[in-house]
């Protein structure tokens, strides 16, 4: 039986984590992600978990730690945010390309400068290239469920990816809600055990992991990783499917929301997206065939599937939490690569981007519903008259 | 030799033959080659401890150092820096000998200046 638990989104993945149980966990504090491995410590010391517990100097060395053990055959898992994940860059993409399928909870928070400490898209952006599959999750639930089901998807043996699990930044990390903790014994059997083909303790059949590779075979090596990516997607779909039944979820590569008969849509990740479910709900109320797409699984890019999905429709409004700087018309990265996607699959509706909530702004009902009027406006006239609009800054 | 498709290859590199260094033969990288000198080896095995490229051939039995592994050796000169009776034969000379100098035990030569 399951429980229901007042846990704020950050304790929420740490709960996870115990349930996990990994063999190695190796992180550095950084805000907002501190409490996740503050809590787990505790887990430690208190002799809940089997799992070494290494305490580093910087991320940097953390996700190398976290390689080294993953090579090793263990299950490893992290935690980091902005700054922190900046630092480990180097060994993100060496995570990625010597397959290591580590685990990391990623609290989105803006990167610097000017320093701030507040949620936004930045860092889990800056990854996208990295060879990470990356999963969204509105509040501390998703981050809880999507965690559980990370471990299968990264260790799977036709992907053997590294897996960040993202939530946004204080707003749900810190935030106190009503959570589903599965029993110990259901999260443990859905896991299983890692049963690592190659690891580097099996000292009757030694191995090297990440040696020199030149352009006679380093190529090639990127090109098996692009097998991985695209063999992600259908086992995501399968962990999750399992998940659903097992547990009574509804996931899928995405959730729309009031989508089906809809007129015009926002599409919005992590935890705008409920506030979106909000207005979304008083603007049907008032008779606005509105309706909301929340991208759970950002990489791989499920580009035909949220194609289709979006095809019926006579406007799109995306909400970046995040600039590309210097892109088109320096959009987000989630419109430039949903722009892309309906382009590439011949679904020809007009698009907006509105950039939000940088560095921690707070998004109002009110400003989204403001998209939504842009974006009505927009499928009555077939008119885009501003591509990327900043939403709320001061002039 | 004949390259292989990323399907048929192990993913991210790994090897997963202990010791298949010894197929890749680095000898052609070499711009230098370590060649005996006229001076007495003593047979001490410095020069085996430390080239990082086992490129150093003993005879274990007879404990002699017996020559070089020119299909591996990349000619670091490692050999040649840690070998004591080089260190013996400039200090006796009295001053810097250049690197091929035949009063040597392991002297580097230049390839293109190398005669049997």
């Amino acid at each position: 039986m399951s429980q229901f638990e007042a846990l704020q989104g950050n304790e929420a993945v740490a709960t996870a984590m115990r349930q996990i149980n990994p063999d190695v966990v190796a992180a550095y504090p950084i805000t907002p992600q501190t409490s996740t491995v503050q809590k787990f410590a505790d887990f430690v010391s208190d002799g809940l978990v089997d799992t070494e517990f290494v305490t580093v100097e910087s991320e940097h060395s953390a996700m190398s730690a976290c390689v080294g053990a993953s090579a090793a055959g263990a299950r490893v898992m992290t935690a980091t945010a902005a700054n922190g994940l900046a630092l480990m860059w180097e060994i993100v993409y060496i995570a990625a390309s010597n397959r290591c399928p580590i685990v990391m909870s990623l609290v989105n928070r803006a990167l610097s400068g000017p320093i701030n400490i507040h949620c936004d898209h930045s860092d889990v952006m800056g990854m996208r290239d990295s060879g990470w599959i990356v999963l969204f999750s509105e509040n501390g639930q998703e981050a809880y469920d999507n965690l559980i089901q990370a471990v299968r998807i990264g260790e799977h043996a036709d992907v053997l990816l590294p897996v960040a699990v993202c939530q946004d930044g204080f707003i749900t990390s810190h935030g106190m809600e009503r959570v589903e903790v599965f029993d110990d014994a259901d999260v443990q059997a859905f896991v299983g055990q890692y049963r690592p083909q190659w690891s580097l303790l099996e000292l009757d059949n030694p191995k090297t992991y990440g040696p020199l590779d030149f352009y006679d075979y380093y190529y090639e090596h990127k090109r098996q990783q692009v097998e991985a990516m695209e063999n992600a997607q259908q086992v995501i779909l399968d962990v999750t499917g399992e998940f659903n039944k097992k547990f009574n979820r509804n996931y899928g590569l995405f959730e729309p929301y009031r989508l089906e008969d809809a007129e015009v849509a926002v599409i919005a990740a992590n935890s705008t997206a409920g506030t979106v479910k909000v207005v979304v709900d008083q603007l049907r109320d008032e008779g606005l065939k509105v309706g909301l797409l929340k991208p759970r699984l950002f990489r791989p890019f499920p580009a035909q599937e949220l194609a289709e999905a979006l095809s019926h429709l006579k406007a799109v409004a995306v909400m970046d939490r995040s600039i590309s700087f210097g892109a088109m018309d320096n959009a987000g990265p989630l419109f430039l690569e949903l722009v892309a996607a309906l382009t590439l699959h011949g679904v020809q509706v007009p698009m907006a981007d509105y950039v939000y909530g940088l560095g921690g702004r707070d998004i109002l009902p009110r400003e989204i519903e403001r998209v939504y009027r842009d974006a009505l406006k927009v499928a009555e006239t077939g008119q885009v008259d501003q591509l990327v609009t900043f939403l709320s800054v001061r002039e | 030799m004949e390259q292989k498709g990323w399907k048929d290859i192990p993913i991210a590199g790994m090897i997963l033959e202990a010791g298949n260094a010894v197929d890749y033969l680095t000898g052609g990288w070499r711009a230098f080659r370590p060649v005996r000198g006229e001076a007495e080896c003593i047979h001490c095995f410095q020069c085996w401890l430390f080239c990082p490229d086992s490129s150093i051939l003993v005879d274990a039995e007879n404990e002699k150092m017996v020559g070089f592994d020119l299909d591996h050796c990349k000619g670091c000169g490692i050999c040649a820096s840690v070998c004591p009776v080089n260190e013996k034969v400039i200090k006796k000379a009295g001053e810097e000998l250049a690197g091929d100098d035949a009063r040597l035990c392991i002297r580097m030569v230049e390839e293109g200046k190398f005669k049997e």
